[in-house]
């Protein structure tokens, strides 16, 4: 059990903790998008500028893509397991899906860097 | 009883001829939890296709004033309107039902007709949902 918990390897408890953990937070991130988006008059440049200029918006969407990348890898992997049978294109097909979302949060901290 | 089994079978043989299979998929009627269940999957994976156009489009549009406006007349044609449909109407149903998860996860609408019946409200839901969005977008 302590090599288990110590190791990166996942567990089900683990993956089933991380998957509703970073649900909240894109479920949050969506609401206050949305809320953003029906609330805003006339969205123009400055004020879609403005919205990501804030350290706290920053750190909030940062957290967002980062959740993303975490519930994708669980997310995918569940959905490979099942419908992808052969183990190596499985296993390539998780490295490149997985490559992709860590290019989102790349993606996304170089952007939230220059705003 | 030390031997179970008759005579001449062994276990696992047993287990194979009791098991019919039936994977034709066009003589299985799904009921409304499997339907939700393969809803939540397909969405998620389009979701994850999407963002590699919102995640651009985001990225762009931040940039310069110019970006912006390239995105905004984007988002004004018939595709860059279908593809802000199919994104926001996945998501909705994605947390729709996520959240009947949720509350899976304390114990409620565990059983089958209360399981049937949340499918059946969230997928409900979902199709209200989609039309507001479509009108609200288009």
């Amino acid at each position: 059990m302590v090599t288990n918990q110590a190791s990166i390897k996942r567990d089900g408890v683990q993956d089933w903790v991380s998957l509703r953990a970073t649900a909240v937070i894109i479920a949050l991130f969506s609401f206050y998008m949305t809320w953003f988006f029906i609330s805003t008059p006339q969205i123009t440049y400055e004020v879609w500028r403005e919205l990501f200029a804030g350290l706290g918006m920053k750190v909030f969407t940062l957290a967002a893509l980062i959740s993303v990348m975490l519930h994708v890898r669980i997310g995918l992997w569940q959905v490979l397991t099942d419908y992808v049978k052969p183990a190596g294109l499985r296993a390539s097909l998780q490295y490149v899906l997985n490559l992709i979302a860590f290019a989102y949060v790349a993606v996304g901290l170089f952007v939230l860097w220059g705003v | 009883m030390i031997n179970e089994f008759p005579t001449g079978y062994n276990r696992h043989e047993i287990v194979k001829k009791q098991r019919p299979v039936n994977l034709q998929l066009n003589t299985i009627s799904f009921p409304p939890s499997a339907i939700s269940s393969i809803l939540h999957r397909v969405t998620g994976v389009a979701m994850f296709f999407a963002l590699i156009f919102v995640i651009w489009a985001w990225a762009v549009s931040v940039s310069s004033p110019q970006g912006f406006a390239d995105v905004q007349q984007l988002m004004g044609g018939v595709i860059g309107k279908v593809v802000a449909i199919g994104t926001v109407s996945a998501l909705t149903y994605h947390v729709l039902g996520g959240i009947r998860h949720g509350i899976m996860d304390m114990g409620h609408w565990e059983e089958l007709e209360s399981g049937n019946l949340s499918a059946q409200i969230v997928i409900g839901l979902w199709i209200v949902l989609t039309i507001a969005i479509g009108v609200v977008l288009w």
